[in-house]
């Protein structure tokens, strides 16, 4: 690995954030074409129904209303999609329509779709459209829909389950036989979502004169999203672009194709005008995707020194009636099986994992798709296990960690994992929170009737994925990334990327990369995404991509351009190329840094001047490189959380003092950026172990649909977050970085977790369901 | 001619500008900000007076702007994010948001901001959970609002020392 230059690994603030906070950025709702007509959509109120007829002629005829569109009618226009994927073997998932045809199978499913002038005039309408239901029996529980006579939501294909793996290594029956220590429980982690601030939403012009389509989709994908729409509405990929505006947040969300979405597009096809759809909250909660809800029961066998000679895992995860599409939404529980004992040396693993369809609504990636999950459901085990062994927890997992020396070394389904810092982490976060000290401090504390707990969570991440994830199971989804960066007749330099910046700073890691490897100051570089009109084509930014293999993309498209340059510059003053160097925007001497000639002065005498060079040579000041990660299924990164709570046995209720985390990312382009993003992350993941679940009645009925009922963490209750780093940069690449967007919320559940039964533990009380909201600790510590 | 029962003329102040509309009686603030008078800073993230975004001030006091509705602004005087930034606080928090990164997304930074520059202008020396507290009824889902807090506590504590008017 070389260094790359400054401004790499500098804590810049980002270049562009200045319309943000000025009130000048431009999300999709702030998009207002001439002509724009507004998308409502009626939506099923029933979990589980048949459509017995729709009447449609009184919102046809309200005023301001310029086309209603039922399931039939679109299905004439879009194409049907099948939300599996072929790496998923045996998954199963019927082909779906943007609105539903005959059947809802969720409450929330798009119905019927009404175009009108204004909003308020659409959603009038829809109050004016009669449909007649047959309610049918609706299954929502997991387990329930196991059952042998639940109503089958597929009934052609007998039973209620979508997707079924095994996974197993070494002689789990053996390992087991001979443990001194098996710990067991079962596990729930509350469905929940990501409530991005800003809904999604869509906007679609047709022209009819020139068959173009244009979509303005504040998404994550933009090429997979030209690709899915020309396929399903029969156009020429030529004819659709899709346009990223600023995204108000998606974590996963804005990634794959939704039903009321694709209604939009069909109703800016049929009128040749703009349509714009934008989910309100109550939309937003029933028919975004979900994720994160899983039943597991998982065991834990250790010998008598501690060492882990065995894990079992069954995990049932919630699902909807349908795979998301193109993901299919499967990925996650995959996931959780893959990665559960995962940190550790544990020869002995058995794992099934059990996808279910019910009355839900459908479920789909969500930032660290099944990570936290796997690192809940193994650090509970640890430290559980540690506990009957009356072994210190931190000690445990000395014993038990692969070392950080291994290389190229295999979870147990095969995945290979490059190298780990799990030793190096731990040593550092002992340090740091002091833990020594803060386990005197609960002691006395404890003597007093103060209930305070410290629980740890080691976690390994999954980043910069190969075409194994998607590509390999058919899904349209680029795992390449390019980057064509141009120098421009000012000195300036102009990046287009492939991938996306939803907030996470994406732009500044291209700018800093290319400002750093060119050799020019940050102010004179342009980077430009999100537009598949003039972007390189690419994946977009998920998986913790973006860093990992677009980063890489502009390095090496940064470094040819320089060479173009300094070769251009030595004929120009007749020396040796390697005589030259760039340094801040500037040809100079290698050898004393005197300057030569100013990019502004090349750039000119290129384009301004081209009779002036010599014969035969032109010089190319635009320069495209590609990369692709294709040495792992994915980089692995690693880091351990700390968490420190306070528990009130009386009321239930758990403060949080602190959090910390130790990450290894790799190569770090923007220490604040990567900490920022580690914190956003860690927020999401405690959200998720304190308040947030997609709470539905059997019946399939969701009932916090609002965010005054379906809590998110706010400022008042969060910790501070202490992160630090270990630096391990990949050998895969010469930037040498991994991904360090999901890091944060992969540890974060497990961490809090732990804390809180490492407070009750004197008490009695062990937890193993999530959220952690007063009535289970009250329940877990037999006080209701 | 509109409909009394459906539509009224109103007379506002804007970011000191003086705007006169008729609005639909049943339209929020926010949307008349954001459809009719182009302010699109005035985000909405849930239109139940919940998450926080598309905080305004009224009258000089942070409200909800989807909990007002446009004809109730009658004879007020409304300040968006876009007119905000004239106000030194505001500046400041800008600053300090920018230098720490303390917006992701932005989608409920200029709620955030008239948040807490409300807290600047108002309170004496705050304390950071007098800040989280203040903070708690705007959503932010990129953050983890601890940038957000520090920034807000750097402005304070300008203040106090007396840098900011």
């Amino acid at each position: 690995m070389r260094a790359i230059g400054q401004p790499v690994g500098e804590a810049l603030p980002r270049v562009g954030l200045e319309r943000v906070l000025q009130g000048r950025a431009r999300y999709l709702d702030d998009i207002k074409p001439a002509r724009l007509a507004h998308l409502v959509v009626l939506r099923s109120p029933y979990a589980h129904a048949e459509i017995l007829s729709i009447d449609v002629s009184a919102a046809k005829a309200a005023p301001g209303v310029l086309c209603v569109l039922t399931g039939e009618d679109i299905a004439r226009l879009c194409k049907s999609w099948v939300g599996v994927l072929d790496t998923a073997p045996g998954m199963r998932s019927p082909p779906q329509y943007p609105l539903a045809v005959g059947r809802v199978r969720w409450q929330g499913e798009p119905v019927v779709a009404i175009a009108a002038r204004t909003r308020a005039e659409a959603e009038d309408a829809a109050e004016l459209v009669e449909i007649t239901w047959q309610e049918l029996a609706a299954v929502a529980e997991e387990e329930a829909a196991l059952e042998p006579g639940a109503p089958l939501i597929h009934p052609e294909y007998g039973s209620n389950i979508c997707y079924e793996q095994r996974v197993t290594s070494g002689d789990p029956a053996a390992g087991f036989a001979a443990a001194s220590t098996v710990v067991e429980a079962a596990f729930r982690t509350g469905r929940h979502t990501h409530v991005s601030l800003e809904p999604r939403g869509i906007l679609a012009d047709f022209n009819p004169a020139d068959r173009q389509l244009t979509v303005w989709h504040p998404g994550q994908s933009p090429h997979m999203m030209q690709w899915l729409i020309a396929r399903h509405f029969d156009l020429p990929e030529s004819s659709v672009r899709i346009v990223v505006p600023d995204v108000g947040g998606s974590f996963g969300l804005k990634i794959q194709i939704f039903g009321d979405e694709m209604a939009a597009v069909a109703a800016a096809l049929t009128l040749g005008r703009p349509v714009k759809f934008v989910a309100d909250r109550l939309e937003s909660f029933q028919s975004d995707v979900h994720a994160r809800g899983h039943a597991i029961r998982a065991r834990m066998a250790a010998d008598a020194s501690g060492h882990v000679v065995g894990i079992e895992v069954d995990d049932i995860q919630s699902f909807g009636p349908f795979g998301s599409f193109p993901r299919a939404g499967v990925g996650e529980g995959r996931q959780v099986i893959n990665l559960i004992g995962g940190p550790y040396r544990n020869p002995n693993y058995n794992a099934r994992l059990r996808v279910v369809f019910q009355n839900k609504g459908l479920c789909g990636p969500y930032r660290a798709v099944g990570h936290p999950v796997a690192c809940l459901v193994t650090e509970t085990l640890i430290e559980q296990a540690a506990r009957q062994l009356n072994i210190d927890p931190v000690e445990m997992r000395r014993r038990n960690y692969v070392s950080d020396e291994a290389r190229d070394w295999k979870l147990a389904t095969g995945a290979v994992i490059e190298q780990l810092s799990q030793q190096a982490a731990l040593e550092k976060l002992v340090s740091v929170i002091n833990y020594d000290a803060l386990r005197e401090e609960q002691r006395q504390l404890r003597a007093k009737g103060i209930f305070r707990g410290i629980g740890l969570a080691s976690f390994i991440e999954m980043t910069a994925p190969s075409a194994a994830v998607y590509g390999a199971g058919g899904a349209p989804i680029a795992s390449q990334d390019a980057c064509m960066v141009r120098l421009n007749a000012g000195g300036t330099l102009s990046c287009s990327v492939g991938i996306t910046d939803t907030g996470q700073g994406a732009a500044m890691m291209v700018a800093q990369v290319a400002a750093g490897e060119f050799g020019i100051p940050i102010e004179r570089v342009r980077v430009m995404l999100g537009d598949t009109d003039t972007m390189p084509y690419g994946g977009g930014n998920w998986g913790s991509r973006g860093t990992g293999i677009a980063g890489e993309a502009v390095l090496l498209a940064s470094r040819a351009l320089r060479d173009n340059v300094l070769d251009f510059a030595a004929r120009l003053l007749q020396c040796d190329p390697a005589t030259l160097s760039l340094r801040g925007g500037e040809v100079c001497n290698r050898s004393d840094d005197a300057p030569r000639m100013s990019l502004e002065d090349l750039a000119r005498l290129a384009y301004f001047l081209p009779d002036r060079l010599p014969p035969h040579f032109t010089p190319e000041l635009m320069v495209t490189r590609s990369y692709a990660q294709r040495s792992y299924g994915g980089l692995c990164t690693n880091g351990i959380q700390a968490s420190h709570v306070e528990v009130d046995p009386v009321r239930g209720t758990i403060k949080l003092l602190r959090h910390w985390v130790v990450e290894d990312c790799g190569t770090i382009i923007n220490p604040m950026l990567v900490d920022e993003q580690i914190r956003g992350g860690v927020v999401q993941g405690i959200g998720a172990a304190l308040y947030e679940e997609c709470l539905y009645t059997p019946e399939g009925q969701l009932g916090n649909c609002s965010l005054a009922e379906y809590l998110v963490p706010m400022a008042g209750e969060m910790p501070d977050i202490d992160v630090h780093h270990v630096e391990t940069p990949t050998r895969t690449s010469q930037l040498g970085a991994k991904g360090a967007g999901e890091a944060g919320v992969a540890g974060a559940s497990g961490a809090v977790l732990n804390a809180v039964n490492d407070a009750l533990a004197p008490l009695g009380a062990f937890l193993t369901e999530i959220p952690l909201t007063p009535e289970r600790i009250l329940r877990a510590l037999g006080k209701v | 001619m509109e409909d009394p029962a459906t539509a009224v003329p109103i007379r506002l102040t804007v970011n000191g500008e003086v705007v006169e509309h008729t609005v639909a009686v049943r339209q929020h603030l926010a949307d008349f900000l954001r459809d009719v008078l182009g302010l699109t800073g005035t985000h909405l993230g849930c239109e139940h007076g919940v998450c926080g975004a598309c905080t305004i001030n009224l009258n000089g006091k942070p409200v909800r702007g989807c909990l007002v509705l446009a004809a109730q602004a009658h004879g007020c005087e409304v300040e968006t994010i876009e007119g905000a930034g004239r106000h030194d606080a505001v500046q400041w928090l800008q600053r300090e948001f920018h230098r720490r990164n303390a917006a992701q997304c932005g989608f409920c930074t200029p709620g955030m901001l008239i948040t807490a520059a409300d807290l600047v202008q108002h309170a004496g020396a705050p304390t950071r959970e007098d800040i989280r507290d203040h903070l708690s009824g705007n959503f932010c889902r990129c953050t983890g609002y601890q940038s957000i807090v520090d920034a807000v506590e750097a402005v304070c504590a300008a203040k106090a020392r007396g840098d900011l008017s």
